[in-house]
C-alpha cells in the first residue's frame, strides 16, 4: 500500500516518448485547467498579496498604505480572537475528530454483518453537516430550552442553551465537526483494510495482545492514511464558515465566541468592504496554514511509515 | 491481497465467538443513534406545530401537522419557492456539467499525455488542494464584480468549467492510471488522435468516476452558501441555502416549524442523491485517501 502521498508524479510507467504532437495536446487538454489557474488562482492570489500592502473600499483606487494592515492587525482585539477562536476549534475539534473517526473505523473493521449499511449510515453527516440545514436544526437543538438543555437539566446540569453562553459554543461548534466524522472514518477503513492480515497474526502468535498490536502494528501501518486525514481536516477547519454564520445569525457572537477567522475576514471584506485589510488576513491564513502544512510534512518522516512499493 | 483477505476472514470467522458479535452490533447501535438523532428530529419537528419543537426531545409528535410545509412552500418576500429549487438546481447541473468537462479532459492531460511542464503544474495543481479557499474570495469578487457579473450565476459556474477544484481532476487522474495503457496503444493503431482515445476510448471507461464527481458536484453546489452568499443579492436569484438563511431571518425566534420543514425540503435531494448512489460517495471518499 501507498498512502496519500498526493504528490507522486503522474502516470508511472508512462514511455519518455515525448514529441511536438504530444506538447501541443497536453496543453490543449489542459487549456481548462491552465485557464482557471491563471485567472481564478494564481491571478487573483497576486492581486491579493498586492492589496494586503493597500487601503481599498471597492470604489476607490487603491492606496498603498505599506505594512499598515499588518500592524493594524496584531493590534485588533477581535482579529486576535478570531484566530484565538481558531485555533482552539482547530488544536481541539480535528484530534477529537479524527480519534472518533479511528476508533468506529476500527469497530467497523471487524467485518460484522451489516458494516457496509453502518459505514453508509456513519458517511452520511459529512455529506450534509456544512449545510444551512443542518445549522439551522444545531441551533434550534441548542438553544435556550432546546433538546441539548432539557438533557443537561435532565441530568442535573444547571439549565441555559449552550448558543447563547459564550462558554459553550465552542464546544457545540465543536461537536458538530465531530458528528461528521464519516468522511475521515472511511478513509481511515480503506487503510485499516489494506494492513495484511499476517501481520497482525504474526504478531499474535509472537503475544501481542489486541492493545498493543494496535499500537504496534495498526498505528505504523495506517500513519500513511492517518497523516493525510490530519492534514486534510487541519486545513478544513481553519475554513470553517456557515456553520458559525448561521447559527450567530451573522454576528459572531455571543461575545465573539463564534468569530472563526474566515467569519472575520468576510465581515471586514463584504461588510466594511475593508478589502485591503481582509487581504492581509487572508495572506495571513495562507502562511500560517502554509506553514503547518510544512511543519506536518517535515514531521511526518520521522512518524509516518511507507511499505511496499517504495519510490 | 484477495486471497489474504479471504483467509484470514474466514479465520476470523471461526475464531470469533457469538458474544463479540453481539457486542458489535449494541456499539454499532449506539453509535448509530447518535448520529441519526439530529437528523431524525428536523424531520419529526418538521410535522410538529411550531410551539411545540424547541425543547421537546422526544421523537414522536403528539399531534402531526403539514402546516410547517405549507408554510415553507408559500415562499419568502413574494418570491416563490420554487424559484429557489430552480435556481439551486441550475446552479447545481450547471456545476455538474462544469466540472465533469474540465476535470476529465485536465486528467487525460496529466495521466495520459506526456508534454513539458505536466509535472510542474500536477504539482502546482495537487498544491491548491491545500490552498484555503479565501484567499482568492476577495479578488475573484472585485474581478468579477468588474465584468459586472455581480447578481448573476456565472461567477459560481465559471470557476467549475476552468477545474478549479482539484479534488475532482485528482480522483480522475487516479482513475485514469488504474486504466491499462495498452488501450491507448490498440486505439491509436486503429487510427485515433489523443481526441479520439480521450473521447471514443478512456471517457466511457470513466463512468464510475463521472459518476462519482457528478453527485459530489451537485452536492457541493447545492449546499454551497458563502459563493451564493457573496455574489447573489436579489431575491429571486438566491439558491436554497441563502433564502434559507432569509427565512431564519424574517421569521424571528417563533415559527421553528415552517424552518425545520425548509430545512428539510433542502436536504431531500441531497438525501435521495445519498441513497441511490451511497455506495460511489463512499467508495469515492475512501478511493481519496489512498492509492495516491
Amino acid at each position: 500500500m501507498r498512502g496519500a502521498t498526493a504528490t507522486s508524479s503522474p502516470a508511472r510507467g508512462g514511455r519518455p516518448r515525448r514529441n511536438r504532437a504530444d506538447t501541443k495536446a497536453g496543453y490543449a487538454f489542459l487549456t481548462p485547467w491552465l485557464l482557471g489557474f491563471g485567472l481564478l488562482t494564481a491571478g487573483p492570489m497576486l492581486m491579493s498579496l498586492y492589496l494586503a500592502f493597500t487601503d481599498y473600499n471597492l470604489f476607490r483606487a487603491p492606496t498603498f498604505v505599506g505594512l499598515d494592515n499588518f500592524t493594524a492587525l496584531f493590534s485588533d482585539p477581535r482579529f486576535l480572537k478570531s484566530a484565538q477562536v481558531t485555533a482552539v476549534y482547530v488544536v481541539v475539534g480535528v484530534p477529537v475528530k479524527l480519534a472518533a473517526a479511528l476508533a468506529v473505523a476500527v469497530l467497523l473493521n471487524a467485518r460484522h454483518r451489516g458494516q457496509g449499511t453502518y459505514r453508509s449510515m456513519f458517511y452520511a453527516p459529512s455529506l450534509i453537516g456544512a449545510s444551512v440545514s443542518v445549522a439551522i436544526v444545531w441551533r434550534a437543538m441548542f438553544i435556550d430550552d432546546g433538546v441539548a438543555d432539557r438533557i443537561q437539566q435532565l441530568l442535573g446540569f444547571p439549565a441555559g442553551g449552550w448558543v447563547g453562553d459564550p462558554d459553550m459554543t465552542m464546544p457545540m461548534m465543536i461537536l458538530l465537526a465531530v458528528w461528521q466524522f464519516g468522511a475521515p472514518m472511511v478513509i481511515f477503513l480503506a487503510g485499516l483494510k489494506q494492513i495484511p492480515a499476517e501481520l497482525h497474526e504474526a504478531a499474535a502468535v509472537d503475544g501481542a495482545g489486541p492493545l498493543r498490536r494496535f499500537v504496534s502494528v495498526t498505528i505504523p501501518m495506517l500513519s500513511p492514511v492517518l497523516f493525510f486525514n490530519l492534514l486534510l481536516e487541519t486545513i478544513g477547519a481553519f475554513q470553517v464558515f456557515s456553520s458559525a454564520y448561521i447559527i450567530s445569525g451573522g454576528t459572531g457572537g455571543p461575545a465573539d465566541s463564534t468569530l472563526f477567522y474566515t467569519f472575520y475576514l468576510y465581515l471586514k471584506g463584504f461588510t466594511e468592504f475593508r478589502m485591503g485589510y481582509a487581504s492581509a488576513m487572508a495572506w495571513v491564513l495562507v502562511i500560517v496554514v502554509g506553514v503547518i502544512t510544512a511543519v506536518l510534512f517535515r514531521t511526518s518522516r520521522a512518524w509516518v511509515h511507507y511499505t511496499g512499493d517504495v519510490r | 491481497m484477495t486471497t489474504a483477505t479471504v483467509t484470514s476472514a474466514s479465520l476470523r470467522a471461526r475464531r470469533r465467538p457469538r458474544g463479540r458479535s453481539i457486542g458489535f452490533h449494541v456499539l454499532a447501535l449506539v453509535v448509530a443513534v447518535v448520529i441519526l438523532y439530529p437528523g431524525v428530529w428536523m424531520v419529526v419537528s418538521s410535522f410538529k406545530p411550531s410551539g411545540d419543537i424547541v425543547g421537546n426531545v422526544n421523537l414522536w409528535p403528539e399531534t402531526w401537522t403539514l402546516e410547517n410545509y405549507t408554510s415553507a412552500l408559500g415562499g419568502i418576500g413574494g418570491v416563490s419557492f420554487w424559484t429557489f429549487v430552480l435556481n439551486s438546481l441550475i446552479l447545481a447541473v450547471g456545476s455538474v456539467v462544469g466540472v465533469v468537462l474540465s476535470a476529465s479532459v485536465s486528467a487525460y492531460a496529466f495521466a495520459r499525455i506526456s508534454f513539458p511542464g505536466r509535472g510542474v503544474f500536477f504539482a502546482i495543481m495537487i498544491g491548491t488542494m491545500l490552498l484555503p479557499f479565501h484567499v482568492v474570495i476577495i479578488p475573484q469578487y472585485i474581478l468579477f464584480n468588474s465584468m459586472g457579473m455581480v447578481n448573476t450565476f456565472l461567477p459560481l459556474l465559471a470557476p467549475k468549467f476552468l477545474a478549479t477544484e482539484a479534488f475532482f481532476v485528482f480522483l480522475m487522474v487516479q482513475f485514469l492510471r488504474g486504466l491499462p495503457r495498452e488501450l491507448d496503444e490498440a486505439a491509436r493503431i486503429d487510427g485515433c488522435g489523443h481526441w479520439g482515445i480521450f473521447r471514443r476510448v478512456l471517457l466511457p471507461l470513466m463512468r464510475p468516476a463521472v459518476i462519482t464527481s457528478s453527485i459530489f458536484a451537485f452536492i457541493w453546489s447545492w449546499n454551497d452558501f458563502l459563493g451564493p452568499l457573496l455574489y447573489l443579492k436579489r431575491p429571486d436569484t438566491y439558491p436554497l441555502p441563502i433564502a434559507l438563511r432569509l427565512y431564519v431571518d424574517q421569521t424571528s425566534v417563533s415559527d421553528y416549524g415552517a424552518q425545520m420543514a425548509m430545512a428539510v425540503l433542502a436536504l431531500v435531494p441531497v438525501l435521495l442523491f445519498f441513497v441511490v448512489f451511497q455506495r460511489y460517495l463512499v467508495d469515492g471518499v475512501a478511493t481519496q485517501g489512498l492509492k495516491g
